[in-house]
């Protein structure tokens, strides 16, 4: 038990070692976000209330897209150069190298909600009446089910070109259900029951509960438990991929 | 520098020459890898045809043939990183491999296999802390020393690929699965590196090295030949020139698989 915490930490420090040899990555997943939530600040500089509306979701699908690339990225190398091949001749489990990257990029991503939404909440003036940590928690969530969804897409992509082309094709349509754009109830009864089995759906739920309630609400732990159930599930079925194959 | 030892074997069979004083039971169970009509399949077309040998514990066993005749997925079935793997397969006295033989198994891959975006001691660092093991020493034996804190990427071929295999030998394995080690490094690095595998080799470790250089097999103790997925023979080196009466490694292999 204590060998397989070792273990699991040695691959969350490696991972956070490799983010520390590329810090203009690191700088991008952080400043970027907030560059985003600026503009959109500025564009509704005359619609506070749709700011408000816009403002809390978008930063929950930040954590989504910017850890679905770096998993993505991360374990596709991982497989090509033939290092996940090393790694599974070793003690080290398939369980403890995911809870090693989650632990590595929930980090990262709690480090980039932190500071985004301290920068939304603070000088840009998002009004949102839910609490500050629970946003902060929603948006760790949706970190992790991007790095379960990011761990599937390496497996079905062979190169860096391949695997990038799978956010768009995995998160745009999410983008375009979750609710952000049209509200769910006012879809397409089949669209709407599409949007129902999607994550994001329920972050963004999450979020527009954090802007409109008070508190920390049973709603949102609902959602919050839901988008961890995906994640889980994503991870779940993504540890699956990481086996003994023929080359 | 090379320990071969004299011959000593009786011609056994005619497919496969076995040599070794040992009655095939005490090989049997003195054996690092046992290996019994192994088959691997890849795609429509089978990559191993039917192979059985075993390994002695505490010696060099070269894996020598061809490129393409099957030897990097032997040595990824004996890892336990292959799929579609038949027959039967014994790793340290374990068949189906398993945590208890990871521990205790170092396999450096064909390719380069270490994080390009590391340093060669954080590499290092990270291969043994999941094996709770040190490094100590272990970059100045295969001659990084000057290199520990140069990034991976900013190497060049042949310092990758002794970061490759000193991730390998990170926690002293009991066996050592290394393919095609000393390729493309230049003739001292690679004498010295057989004399560091011969030094582990006397610390009681098992090694399988392969290489498509069929020279090195003076650096082994025992050879496996291996062609088109087939095991052309299993001898000593000595056994070999004295069966194909020459010198020459590449000439003797020719005549081997003449002779079958």
């Amino acid at each position: 038990m204590r060998r397989s915490a070792a273990r699991t930490l040695a691959t969350c420090l490696r991972v956070l070692t490799q983010l520390r040899h590329d810090p203009r990555t690191v700088v991008l997943m952080i400043l970027v976000p907030c560059m985003l939530e600026t503009l959109l600040r500025l564009i509704y500089a005359h619609h506070r209330a749709s700011f408000d509306q816009a403002g809390a979701p978008l930063l929950a699908i930040f954590p989504l897209t910017t850890v679905f690339v770096v998993t993505s990225i991360a374990l596709l190398r991982e497989r090509i150069g033939g290092t996940l091949e090393r790694l599974l001749t070793t003690p080290l489990g398939r369980l403890e190298l995911l809870g090693g990257y989650a632990l590595a990029f929930g980090l990262v991503a709690t480090a980039q909600a932190t500071i985004a939404s301290a920068l939304t909440l603070g000088p840009l003036g998002l009004h949102v009446r839910g609490s500050d940590v629970v946003l902060v928690v929603l948006a760790v969530s949706v970190a992790l089910l991007g790095m379960g969804l990011g761990l599937l897409a390496s497996a079905f992509a062979r190169s860096e070109f391949q695997v990038v082309q799978f956010l768009p094709a995995t998160i745009l349509p999410q983008l375009l259900l979750c609710g952000l754009l049209v509200a769910r109830q006012r879809m397409p009864a089949g669209l709407h029951a599409l949007s129902d089995v999607l994550p994001l759906s329920y972050a963004v739920d999450g979020m527009h509960h954090l802007t409109l309630q008070p508190g920390a609400g049973g709603a949102v732990w609902g959602d919050v438990v839901i988008v961890l159930a995906f994640a889980a599930g994503a991870l779940v079925l993504g540890a699956g991929t990481l086996r003994r194959r023929t080359p | 520098m090379s320990r071969t030892p004299g011959n000593r074997g009786s011609r056994a069979d005619s497919r496969v020459v076995t040599g070794s004083e040992l009655t095939p039971q005490r090989r049997e169970e003195t054996a690092a890898v046992l290996a019994r009509d192994v088959r691997v399949r890849r795609g429509t077309a089978e990559a191993l045809r039917g192979v059985s040998f075993s390994i002695a514990a505490g010696r060099i066993t070269g894996l020598l043939g061809p490129s393409g005749g099957g030897k990097s997925t032997l040595m990824r079935a004996i890892a336990g990183v292959q799929a579609k793997v038949t027959g039967e397969l014994r790793v340290l006295g374990v068949a189906g491999g398993g945590a208890a033989v990871r521990r205790q198994l170092g396999y450096r891959p064909q390719a380069p296999s270490v994080y390009e975006d590391l340093t060669v001691a954080e590499n290092l660092r990270y291969f043994a802390a999941i094996r709770a093991a040190r490094i100590d020493g272990l970059l100045e034996r295969v001659g990084l020393g000057g290199q520990t804190h140069q990034l991976a990427r900013d190497l060049s071929g042949g310092q990758r690929a002794r970061v490759s295999l000193a991730a390998a030998l990170v926690g002293r394995p009991r066996l050592l699965l290394l393919d095609e080690p000393t390729v493309g490094l230049d003739p001292l690095l690679r004498r010295e590196l057989w004399q560091l595998f011969a030094e582990l080799a006397g610390e009681g470790a098992t090694l399988l090295v392969s290489s498509h250089v069929l020279d090195e097999a003076r650096h082994c103790h025992d050879l496996l030949l291996l062609r088109e997925g087939q095991l052309v023979a299993q001898l000593t080196p000595s056994e070999l020139i004295a069966r194909t009466g020459t010198h020459d490694m590449d000439e003797a292999f020719v005549r081997l698989i003449e002779q079958r």
